[in-house]
């Protein structure tokens, strides 16, 4: 038998040190809605309501999380996902949130939609340090992990999207003409600001700034409007209903101009085929989505997952609505975070590793477009790509640009 | 100056809609003496059935006419169960009803039919008028609409069973002591206005694409074309609807930079103005009251 | 000699006014409480005690649900005040609310106001914008009125989201305010802080209320309800007592807002669409029109209903509310004060068959 001397005492140290470091990081450490069989996330969303064309949304994140749970779920957890309607009026947002933390006691939120809706509950998520993970917003804010250390963002900000249309017009139409449609509200206002952002000196190229408002019947008016003033680029922000009415009525008064759609109003489903694909030639827009209506993905390995999913866990879905491919996206993400944290399901391990996204891919995101985070970048989805209508589909082109807003 | 001539034209071609729905407000309230707040959604429910029947492969005329029928057996039932029992209570009482009319049928819809846009088709095609400011269905759209308004007008005013629905909804006691059976006058309002309803969304949804939500503005619309031309008048509100509609455009392009952003504030601040002045409408009659 | 055919077409404005008429409160009128609610002081006493006890007894958010029931309670008390005892109809209470909740808001965020004082400064400026709009309003009746209202809950979102003035209301994005603390360090948390404080200012307004309408100015202000020509002929200065009712109207919903604000610490202009005016007057009409406590119940049906439609059915949450005020309207057509009046009336022995039918020859079925 070897004698315990020193040196073995010395040569054993690390062996030693080692074995009882490892339980410390294998042990459990749980969080509020945590046990060993599962997680409990909420978030709350626009069932009803005027807003309720939305629901797509939450309610794919609903399904998903269903679909995670029937393959096993996060590390041998099923998610429990408490969705509650908010009808997108902040007051109630507020409400169904602190239900949500102070009675339902969840881990965090995942996706709580909307710009107004979640700066109500922005303050609250902060200073009761529950994580607000992933809102399904473009607003710019959420990229602030100064000032709001809780909060994270999703999807490419609208206000980048604008910059990345003026620098392509300034490339290709320098000397146009520009009408803007825009929603009268955050995200249309938003898009507004990024364009004449981007524009920056040759701001005074836009000649029509149009709003809507989402009770206004048509918005015939004007289009007829701004091919009476000459415009020649029209950047059209509209959601799909205004989108392929304006399409439709350029078409009607045989008006071509430059027409940028939004990746908003982009959907080959919900726009383009109401509007007629003979009047969508030439149409340029941006996507970091694939749009499911495409016919170009049809044997993509991504694209069939998330078909699968929606004939399985979403029967009366509408594979049209874009809003299934960003709740199903957003969801795929989320599980990707909580994968993360392996065992140490607490609030503030689900903020570090949502800061600490590598390279990561969901099925529905284009080839190449990757979510990165870091403790300074609280933007998860920031590239887009390009793409022209055929008439037939959307051919993407260029490279992947990165819409940077400092 | 022609951009002032486009923006009327453009205002027209929109305030047909609101003319068609401000019609059909104003032949309700005629037949039974409610503002019916649901009246949009009823038309949109009317509408995805007529979608709906085509989608089951039948043609345009079959499923017109399937609208209209059932539409119009909806608004009996609509009379029948849901506004007869509380008739006695407040007036207010009703406008819950109407309210929660809106909710379920509007909630259905999205739930029956998703909130995708669909196209709906239209008899008159999208051929464009007037060098592009107008098209042969915002025509057709706005002669359909005259054309109900002159088949109401001798209706009401020329056959016994339209003086007999007035005289229900005027003055039910009276009338029943002529002889008239008010219940039954007042469910054959519902129906028909629930059939004018039908024929409205049909007209108007080849414009704006048929959605849960797409009565929602044209409703309120329709509602100020109708106060603006007076409640008691039929023409009065179509040309009320026209008005709305040419204001909006109007307004929102030349008032110098509040116009974009405040239209449909101005109009209805117009719209108020012009009720100073002529508290009843442009073209209703006055409230006159016996001591 | 029978009357002219013209004089048929009266329908759009007794309509309203008889409505409210035919829903007055017995509790308007000193001494006409009778069975049970005789004892209305010791109910009243307490319930405010269980009032004052219940933050204790549960979590922060059901405090900060409660509040916010109180808070709609008083938005709905002054729409109260304007259709239930004056008989002018509106549909533009959110504008008055958000009005309220705005001033609120720009006090606290830009000026540094106090949140106590930003209440008489919302319902001074709230009264100020309902007097103005009742000067003009005096000319329309019924259904005239109500798009005029209608005209004011469409403009204020659009008004608060207007470029020029972002500055002032920070436009879609909104402002944020600061919770405030209890006062001299009271062992309790600022959830029950604001509970005690919107409670103190709800009692306190209701009383005022209360005693207005036992007042001489108000059995003016319900004369002129229920018969508008009587009143004048006797008197009585209609044009003055309709547009300061609106006036104090919209002061109590003005008030209201700024709780709102202050109890959600947040506003933007999509919280003040003509929605919210719809679920006011489903929350009055529901309470009972004309009632004060019927407020009460107005504000825990806004609060409560769309939670438990919510809880039925997610899918079609708004069908199934539309079910329940269905469901209510038809048990309930006088609403929660008909209700109680009328099972008061059961218990006393004075139970007629429909009470609230009026069914006289030559007027109008109302």
């Amino acid at each position: 038998m070897k004698q315990v001397t020193r040196r073995t005492i010395l040569a054993a140290a690390p062996a030693v040190l080692t074995l009882a470091a490892i339980p410390a990081r294998a042990q459990k450490k749980y969080g509020p809605g945590v046990t060993d069989t599962e997680i409990k996330v909420g978030n709350t969303g626009p069932y009803s309501g005027p807003a309720s064309s939305y629901s797509p949304v939450p309610k794919s994140i609903v399904a998903w999380c269903k679909m995670v749970n029937d393959q096993g779920g996060v590390n041998g957890r099923k998610i429990n996902l408490l969705s509650y309607d908010d009808a997108y009026t902040p007051p109630k947002t507020v409400e169904q949130i602190r239900k949500l933390v102070e009675q339902d006691e969840v881990l965090c939120t995942v996706g709580t939609l909307g710009t107004p809706t979640n700066s109500a509950i922005w303050q609250y998520m902060n200073q009761k340090k529950v994580p607000q993970l992933f809102v399904a917003t473009g607003a710019t804010k959420w990229d602030d992990p100064k000032g709001h250390p809780w909060t994270i963002g999703w999807q490419p900000n609208y206000q980048s999207e604008g910059r990345i249309y003026a620098a392509y017009l300034l490339q290709e139409k320098p000397n146009g003409k520009i009408g803007v449609l825009y929603q009268n509200d955050d995200f249309g206002k938003d898009y507004l600001k990024g364009l004449k952002d981007g524009l920056g000196e040759k701001k005074s190229m836009i000649a029509v700034e149009a709003s809507y408002e989402t009770t206004d019947p048509t918005v015939d008016s004007q289009i007829v409007d701004m091919k009476a003033k000459g415009i020649d680029v029209f950047v059209n922000t509209a959601i799909p209903k205004f989108a392929a009415q304006s399409i439709r009525k350029a078409a009607e008064i045989e008006w071509k101009p430059l027409h940028i759609l939004s990746s908003i109003g982009a959907s080959v489903g919900a726009t383009l085929k109401p509007a007629g694909f003979e009047n969508c030639k030439g149409l340029i827009s941006d996507f970091y989505l694939k749009d499911p209506s495409d016919p170009q993905w049809k044997d993509d390995a991504g694209f069939k997952e998330w078909s699968a999913f929606m004939d399985k866990y979403l029967p009366d879905g509408d594979k049209l609505d874009a809003g299934n491919v960003a709740g199903a996206s957003l969801a795929a993400m989320t599980v990707q975070v909580l994968k993360q944290c392996g065992d140490e399901l607490t609030r503030e391990n689900v903020m570090k590793q949502a800061a600490n996204l590598h390279d990561v891919t969901v099925p529905m995101l284009l080839p190449g477009i990757k979510a990165n985070t870091s403790p300074t970048d609280f933007a998860p989805l920031k590239q887009v790509q390009m793409a022209r209508f055929t008439g037939e589909r959307w051919e993407l082109f260029g490279p992947l640009i990165t819409g940077a807003v400092t | 100056m022609e951009l002032l001539l486009h923006q009327v034209m453009a205002g027209l071609a929109t305030g047909g809609i609101y003319a068609c729905m401000a019609l059909a407000v104003v032949m309700i309230y005629q037949a039974i003496d409610h503002l019916n707040f649901a009246q949009g959604e009823m038309a949109m429910f009317s509408t995805f059935i007529a979608w709906q029947v085509m989608q089951w492969g039948q043609p345009y005329w079959v499923a017109f006419a399937a609208a209209v029928v059932l539409s119009f057996i909806g608004g009996v039932l609509i009379e029948r169960v849901l506004f007869r029992p509380i008739h006695n209570a407040p007036v207010l009482s009703s406008l819950v009803a109407f309210i929660a009319l809106f909710s379920i049928l509007n909630s259905a819809a999205g739930y029956l039919w998703d909130y995708t846009i669909k196209t709906f088709p239209t008899p008159f095609g999208h051929k464009p008028l007037l060098a592009g400011l107008a098209d042969t269905h915002e025509a057709g759209m706005i002669g359909v609409t005259l054309g109900l308004l002159g088949l109401l007008y001798l209706f009401f005013r020329g056959t016994r069973l339209g003086l007999a629905m007035r005289a229900a909804a005027a003055n039910p006691e009276s009338a029943r002591l002529v002889g008239i059976r008010v219940g039954w006058m007042t469910a054959l309002g519902w129906g028909m206005a629930a059939s004018i309803g039908a024929v409205a969304g049909m007209l108007i949804a080849p414009v704006v694409f048929l959605e849960p939500n797409m009565m929602l503005g044209v409703l309120l619309y329709g509602f100020a074309g109708a106060v603006l031309g007076g409640l008691t008048s039929p023409g009065g509100a179509v040309l009320g609807g026209f008005a709305v509609g040419v204001i909006e455009n109007v307004a929102g392009t030349f008032i110098p930079y509040v116009g974009r952003e405040l239209k449909l504030t101005i109009a209805l601040v117009l719209i108020v103005a012009v009720l100073m002045v002529r508290p009843s409408g442009l073209f209703g009659r006055s409230v006159v009251s016996r001591v | 000699m029978s009357p002219p055919a013209d004089d048929i077409a009266t329908k759009e404005s007794v309509p309203f006014v008889a409505a409210a008429g035919a829903a007055a409160p017995a509790e308007a009128l000193p001494g006409a409480a009778t069975g049970w609610l005789a004892g209305r002081h010791l109910l009243i006493a307490a319930a405010i005690a269980v009032a004052a006890l219940m933050p204790f007894f549960f979590k922060s958010f059901v405090t900060f649900q409660l509040t916010q029931v109180m808070v709609y309670a008083l938005a709905i008390l002054g729409l109260n005040i304007l259709t239930g005892f004056n008989g002018q109809f509106s549909l533009g209470h959110s504008a008055f609310y958000g009005i309220g909740a705005y001033t609120a808001a720009i006090l606290m965020h830009d000026y540094d106001v106090g949140y106590v004082w930003t209440l008489p400064a919302a319902g001074a400026v709230c009264f100020a914008v309902g007097f103005l709009f009742g000067l003009p309003a005096l000319r329309l009746q019924g259904l005239y009125l109500a798009l005029a209202t209608f005209a004011l809950a469409i403009a204020l979102p659009q008004i608060l989201k207007f470029g020029p003035l972002e500055h002032w209301t920070g436009g879609v994005q909104g402002l944020f305010i600061d919770k405030p603390d209890p006062p001299f360090g009271l062992p309790i948390d600022s959830d029950q802080w604001l509970y005690y404080f919107t409670l103190i200012v709800l009692l306190l307004l209701f009383l005022a209320v209360r005693n207005l309408a036992r007042s001489r100015t108000g059995r003016a202000i319900m004369a002129i309800r229920d018969h508008p020509i009587a009143a004048a002929a006797m008197g009585v200065n209609s044009s003055l007592y309709k547009t300061l009712t609106f006036g104090v109207s919209a002061l109590y919903t003005g008030i209201a807002g700024a709780l709102g604000a202050i109890v959600v610490q947040f506003v933007a202009p999509d919280s003040f669409s003509f929605l919210l005016s719809v679920s006011f007057l489903v929350g009055l009409i529901i309470g009972g029109i004309g009632s004060i406590p019927g407020c009460l119940v107005g504000g825990i049906f806004v609060l409560y209903v769309p939670n438990i439609a919510e809880s039925i059915s997610r899918g079609l949450a708004g069908a199934i509310y539309g079910i329940i005020l269905l469901i209510i309207i038809f048990v309930m057509p006088s609403g929660a004060a008909g209700f109680v009046r009328l099972a008061n009336a059961w218990i006393a022995g004075k139970w007629r068959p429909n009470p609230t039918a009026r069914s006289t020859l030559g007027q109008p079925r109302r």
